[in-house]
């Protein structure tokens, strides 16, 4: 029985890494820029959902504010180095780590919340993170900041006339947030999500501090997101406060996950795969004047899962993946 | 030595109502010891405080030579207390193995420790063939068996059984007699609250029996049963004055 374990736990990684390699082989035949615009969303946002899944999946505290960690991540980013010339390299994981604090500051008076309060408060402090980076001065308010362009270079992470860098960091950021999953998914920390998003009581009766669990897993979350968010300010080269810390953020993050199998390994991505490519085409081609169509579609999308197949689409591959 | 476990002038009130008055009782190390009384005796509220789930209003608690009235859970559980739930609380998305994965991980911090000792408490509670279900998919005895293998995992020193027994068919029932005297002769020392008393009285060493929140006797099973307060306080006056 344990080495079906081990087998199993190895078969992923197999399978992880040829999808990736996979993934890595596409913009060869591909080169389409329109194309690549929506593989490097659906990867990004793939990688997004999977690190919102390890707080809200995993250890089921269901957060309806990680636009925020986006958002912040993004302005750090762009921060860093318009104000203060540092690259954004450096940026990215000063932004993951400031949102890893900031969550857990968020989280210590919060994560006293049960259910859906928990979620309320989320998507209120992001709220009001938005509104004060909308009237922050320094910070370009409203308006926003513009990344100078300096020519194509890896130091500074800025291409103008090629996709694929952004296409590859992209990759190279869902292979990170799904092997971090995978890595937790057997781990104490895994073992005390799960135990605490199924009974706190009984966790606690087998000597699971269900706070630090908690705390832990809103740290590792954010900072995830917050790199992705500063991925996407580099990526589109100008930030203003709705485009990087919208209510929308939140949702698109929620949405491959819950669509995929929530609290699963695959389900994410799975469901980013098919999310992010069906609300870009449906934007540009039905969107256009009418705001909001594509939101209309995937809300009907979740309906029909969450009516045939509650557990994710990565239940109709397997009865076991589903419990994973 | 000292008792594994006592507790000491224990109060609880909830309000205007008095759960728990005055409770001082001890359970020696090894030793197998029921907690008995009729519906709303107090015997949970005790219970819920030993395992740590609140603290009483007055009074302590003391565990292992240490005053652990104000420990959380979570540490009880570290120092040595493991417990089972009247309701049973499996993790339910979660397979039986990893359960009982959870509570090993108390001891074992590498993951290959922990899942080896979680086979082996499967092994010992007779669920090993189980071990890849869901805990969802469980029927209620096996259930039950999984509170008391989780609580296992943990390596406890002191054993809470909440109920394990009540609500069973009588094969069930044996079947649990039979794993909490294997227990026990692990050298773990058991507190068992029960309703049934003939299932109870065969296998302590002493009852403690609870009424109105109080300790109203406590003694060997044999002469507890027999003892007029007690019979009062289950069936009522009239056959206390016939026995």
């Amino acid at each position: 029985m344990d080495k079906s374990f081990t087998e199993r736990r190895r078969r992923e990684l197999l399978v992880a890494a040829s999808l990736a390699v996979a993934a890595a082989l596409v913009p060869l035949f591909v080169k389409n820029p329109n194309v690549q615009n929506i593989m490097i969303l659906t990867l990004m946002f793939g990688a997004l959902s999977q690190s919102w899944n390890i707080l809200s999946g995993y250890c089921g505290q269901i957060s309806l504010g990680h636009a925020l960690y986006f958002g912040l991540g993004a302005y750090v980013t762009t921060l860093l180095f318009v104000k203060f010339g540092v690259l954004p390299w450096f940026g990215m994981i000063a932004g993951g780590i400031f949102c890893a604090l900031i969550a857990m500051a968020l989280g210590y008076p919060c994560f006293r919340l049960g259910g859906h309060y928990f979620a309320i408060a989320t998507i209120v402090i992001a709220e009001i993170g938005l509104l004060l980076i909308q009237n922050w001065e320094w910070a370009g308010a409203a308006l926003g900041i513009e990344m100078p362009v300096r020519g194509d270079s890896w130091l500074k992470f800025q291409f103008a006339r090629s996709k694929l860098p952004y296409f590859y960091f992209a990759l190279a950021l869902a292979c990170v947030a799904w092997f971090v999953t995978w890595w937790l998914e057997d781990s104490k920390w895994g073992y005390w999500w799960r135990a605490v998003k199924d009974n706190p009581d009984a966790a606690q009766s087998l000597g699971v501090v269900v706070f630090d669990s908690k705390m832990g897993a809103a740290a590792v979350s954010a900072f995830l997101v917050a790199v992705g968010g500063s991925f996407y300010a580099m990526y589109v080269s100008y930030i203003d406060p709705g485009s990087v810390m919208g209510f929308q953020f939140s949702l698109l993050m929620a949405l491959p996950a819950v669509l995929g199998g929530i609290g699963t390994l695959w389900g994410p991505l799975l469901g980013a795969v098919i999310l992010i490519p069906l609300t870009e085409l449906t934007r540009s081609y039905i969107g256009g004047s009418g705001r909001g169509v594509d939101l209309i579609v995937y809300g009907t999308l979740i309906v029909l899962i969450a009516l045939a197949r509650p557990e994710g689409l990565i239940g109709l591959f397997s009865r076991k993946g589903a419990t994973r | 030595m000292t008792a594994l476990l006592e507790t000491r002038g224990v109060w609880q009130r909830f309000g205007g109502l008095v759960a728990n008055s005055d409770v001082s009782i001890s359970v020696g190390r090894g030793e197998i010891v029921g907690l008995i009384g009729p519906n709303g005796a107090g015997k949970s509220t005790l219970f819920n405080l030993i395992a740590g789930v609140l603290p009483p209003t007055q009074g302590s608690i003391w565990f292992d030579g240490e005053d652990v009235t104000k420990m959380p859970a979570a540490e009880r559980c570290q120092r040595g207390v493991g417990r089972t739930f009247q309701v049973v609380k499996s993790f339910e998305t979660m397979s039986v193995i990893d359960n009982v994965i959870v509570g090993a991980l108390v001891r074992n911090t590498v993951m290959r420790e922990a899942r080896r000792k979680a086979h082996e408490v499967l092994e010992f509670t007779g669920l090993a063939a189980r071990a890849d279900v869901l805990a969802s998919d469980l029927v209620p005895a096996e259930k039950r068996r999984l509170e008391v293998a989780r609580a296992l995992a943990t390596e406890p020193k002191l054993l809470l059984l909440d109920e394990v027994l009540t609500g069973l068919t009588p094969t069930e029932a044996q079947t649990g007699v039979a794993l909490v005297r294997k227990v026990r002769e692990t050298g773990i020392t058991v507190l068992m609250v029960e309703h049934v008393m003939e299932i109870v009285m065969p296998l302590v060493d002493r009852a403690i029996v609870l009424d109105l929140g109080k300790v109203l006797v406590e003694g060997k099973p044999a002469d507890v049963v027999r003892d007029p307060k007690v019979i009062s306080a289950y069936l009522g006056d009239r056959h206390a004055q016939s026995a």
